[in-house]
């Protein structure tokens, strides 16, 4: 508690990556996931139930076969070797996109199924284009992307089997919240995991509620 | 305005191998107000919706002539409202239009009026009530001034007050030289606005007249007893 109440240096900036890294791959991964789910709602093609139903065996992803896998892809020996970004937190949110995106894509596609069953024939004989009927469901149905988003942030910043593999936990550079977490219990530092976990907890709640305030989701009801 | 007729032929609508609608025949007056009419199941929607493209016809030429998807208009039997203001609502088809943002405000704030929702232009539209949504609706497919306006039992489920601002609207559209063709199970309505009538029966066209001639003096035996309220057979 000490650590947190004089905002140890070190705490902050183990705080201050783990929302850096989450953050970005999170906005990276809803750049990708929700022109994706909004696309598999509006779009009708041979092997769409097949895409869909992959989508969704993608959410449940071994985060620890992803790390494998992301790890082999930047290792020195891998096709990406030569970027130089392994143990960095760039190869932490590669992880953490390739882990997070299925989720997000998911929970937008259920949410824009609904809204395009319910908008189809009104946009079709409107003469709308493919792009603006998904802008049109994507911008109608915002309120339930910002769940997608935020379970999206809850996975991100809770994951560590991944990050732990492609990032390393080396101290000042790829440190993060989970993974201080992990090294302290192995350590026997119960009370400084505890802390540390404490502020895991206050920080996600915190980020959604932000969300919620900005976007006032509850002020203005169902549109 | 539309300078040619409508002419459908030979149109066939099938789903999973069950024939909806046709083989159907139909030349149309460029001009006026068409009602469809028929009993529950004689493929009003089907044909309505096919001719506007939303249904897929297996075969079968339609001769929309002058007219493209973007210059026609749809209004549904439930009114389908976007999540939005309602002054969005107006304003959606108008920037799909890529119209400017005064002559948007313009045509919002007209039509708002006419509909009497200039009060709740900021309102989410589907707070409104039934009536206003169809209002809402019906005002949303004309403020692009299409050529043809489409309608799908616009009226169902409202109240004399609203059908006789539908029916307002709808007229004036007609006037300004939109082609309207109209569903509706409602014979009061059929006189009140009819030009002509096509009368439909189990996917085919039993019946297609001046609506006076028709509803005066129905040739067929099935027309006759849709006319009287009788069960269709």
């Amino acid at each position: 508690m000490r650590l947190i109440v004089t905002l140890d240096a070190s705490l902050l900036d183990i705080t201050l990556r783990s929302l850096y890294v989450s953050l970005t791959a999170v906005a990276l991964s809803c750049a990708i996931a929700l022109p994706l789910g909004a696309w598999l709602a509006v779009k009708r093609f041979r092997y769409r139930r097949a895409a869909i139903a992959a989508l969704n065996a993608l959410m449940g992803l071994p985060p620890v076969v992803v790390g494998l896998f992301v790890y082999i892809l930047l290792s020195r020996s891998g096709p990406f070797g030569v970027l130089g970004l392994l143990f960095t937190p760039t190869a932490m949110i590669i992880a953490q996109v390739i882990i997070i995106t299925p989720l997000i894509a998911s929970i937008t596609h259920q949410a824009m199924r609904e809204l395009w069953a319910e908008y189809r024939d009104l946009l079709i004989s409107l003469g709308t284009t493919r792009m603006q009927r998904m802008r049109a469901i994507l911008w109608d149905g915002r309120r339930a992307l910002l769940t997608a988003g935020l379970a999206g942030f809850g996975r991100a910043i809770g994951e560590v089997g991944a990050i732990m593999i492609v990032g390393g936990n080396i101290d000042q550079v790829t440190r993060v919240l989970t993974t201080a977490i992990a090294l302290e219990t192995s350590k026997g530092d119960f009370a400084l995991a505890l802390g540390l976990g404490i502020v895991l907890i206050a920080l996600s709640l915190v980020v959604s509620f932000f969300i919620h305030a900005a976007s006032a989701t509850e002020r203005e009801g169902r549109w | 305005m539309v300078a040619d007729p409508f002419l459908v032929s030979d149109l066939v609508v099938a789903r999973k191998g069950k024939r909806l609608l046709g083989p159907l025949d139909l030349s149309l007056a460029p001009q006026g107000l068409t009602v469809f009419i028929g009993p529950n199941g004689s493929g009003k929607t089907t044909l309505l919706k096919t001719l506007h493209g939303l249904e897929r016809a297996r075969s079968g030429p339609l001769s929309w002539l002058n007219t493209t998807p973007a210059e026609q208009a749809f209004v549904f039997q439930t009114p389908v409202m976007l999540r939005r203001s309602v002054a969005e609502n107006l304003a959606f088809p108008l920037r799909l239009r890529g119209s400017t943002k005064a002559e948007i405000d313009t045509k919002v704030a007209q039509w708002a009026a006419r509909i009497d929702l200039e009060t709740a232009v900021s309102q989410p539209a589907t707070r409104l009530s039934g009536g206003e949504k169809q209002k809402l609706a019906l005002a949303r497919a004309l403020i692009t001034g299409p050529k043809v306006l489409f309608a799908d039992e616009p009226c169902t489920n409202l109240d004399g007050q609203a059908t006789q601002a539908i029916e307002t609207l709808i007229l004036a559209a007609r006037d300004a030289g939109t082609r309207v063709l109209l569903a509706t199970h409602d014979l009061g309505q059929v006189r009140r606005l009819a030009t002509d009538i096509v009368f439909l029966h189990k996917g085919h066209v039993v019946e297609v007249g001046p609506a006076l001639d028709l509803l005066d003096a129905p040739k067929t035996p099935q027309l006759a007893a849709y006319l009287k309220g009788d069960i269709v057979a």
